[in-house]
């Protein structure tokens, strides 16, 4: 069969999200930013939510995720990004507000404002990337950053009895009473990425159904980070990060 | 049980080489270019076995930078 008769508009199966815009994105060759990005823009457009929808963006490696997704954003000091979204909300309760942070913004600085509004049942949906590491620095250890793991400011891996251990905080988060939904996922393979959109699309109609705080937690890879190539980045993930950070949900209500 | 032929169109501007692609198809269509790059230096992703792609959109699900747009048709 020809391709001039397989590329028709009637024969497309997957293409670049509407809402994406064409500006080239910073992100190092391989980033889960990408996948995460994309997902949330498809979502937003099949929940027909662009007039509606308010994203705050972190500081960290996404902190231009405004210029690749065309809806409203805010951008919010580092951390601060649940306060933010929280004003927000307040001041305009008919919109989908959600935040898109990392692990250094969300379970480092953030700590107590991601807590905080959780707790108090904010109804706002939070995109969590978890990678273990400070990606937009270099590389420094994160809260997050896994037992032994090699990092820049770790470099004969993370020692817990002086640094402390791995931070599991969407497990803290979902013994909160405001949250109604805590779950973990990840975008390494086909399969992954579409239980990552359906989790997506349940965080946001949460946010607008009213029902408390949505917290999806994506277990991501930096392989810039890591200094791994993004195919074993993806197997290192499965090996490694798995086995502390556990896919699935801590709470679906 | 039926079959299905599919086509991948990619946007080679956009193409970073990251390769996630190329280890997500299950049936080895897709490869970097060996030799070529594009304006950013990066080695682009093309078809390799134009004739082996069944459509299932594995490597524009995974691709971190949206520059797949696949096609899918069935036949016989």
């Amino acid at each position: 069969m020809d391709k001039n008769q397989i590329i028709r508009p009637e024969n497309l199966v997957h293409a670049k999200p509407e809402l994406m815009n064409n500006n080239h994105m910073h992100y190092c060759p391989g980033c889960s930013h990408g996948v995460v990005h994309k997902l949330v823009a498809e979502v937003i457009k099949e929940l027909g939510l662009q007039e509606k929808t308010i994203g705050i963006a972190p500081v960290g490696c996404a902190v231009f995720a405004y210029n690749y997704i065309d809806i409203d954003w805010q951008e919010a000091a580092h951390g601060r990004a649940p306060a933010l979204a929280t004003a927000v909300k307040r001041l305009l309760p008919d919109k989908m507000v959600f935040t898109y942070q990392g692990d250094g913004d969300l379970a480092a600085i953030g700590t107590a404002e991601t807590i905080h509004a959780a707790n108090r049942g904010e109804d706002i949906a939070i995109i969590f990337i978890n990678n273990g590491i400070y990606g937009m620095t270099g590389g420094q250890m994160a809260p997050t950053t896994l037992k032994n793991m090699k990092t820049s400011t770790s470099p004969e891996g993370r020692n817990t009895q002086t640094m402390g251990n791995p931070l599991k905080i969407l497990d803290l988060l979902a013994l909160l009473d405001g949250v109604c939904l805590a779950t973990r996922v990840s975008v390494h393979s086909a399969a992954a990425v579409k239980k990552t959109k359906r989790m997506i699309r349940l965080a946001f109609e949460n946010s607008l159904a009213g029902k408390g705080t949505s917290i999806v937690e994506v277990v991501s890879t930096c392989n810039a980070g890591w200094k791994m190539t993004p195919a074993a980045a993806n197997d290192w993930m499965v090996e490694n990060m798995f086995p502390v950070y556990p896919i699935g949900d801590l709470k679906n209500i | 049980m039926a079959k299905f032929k599919g086509y991948v169109e990619v946007d080679t501007d956009r193409c970073k080489g990251c390769d996630l692609c190329v280890v997500a198809c299950p049936t080895d269509v897709l490869e970097l270019e060996p030799r070529e790059v594009n304006d950013r230096g990066y080695h682009y992703v093309y078809m390799k076995n134009e004739d082996d792609c069944i459509g299932c959109a594995n490597c524009g699900y995974v691709c971190p930078d949206g520059c797949l747009t696949i096609y899918k048709v069935k036949v016989g």
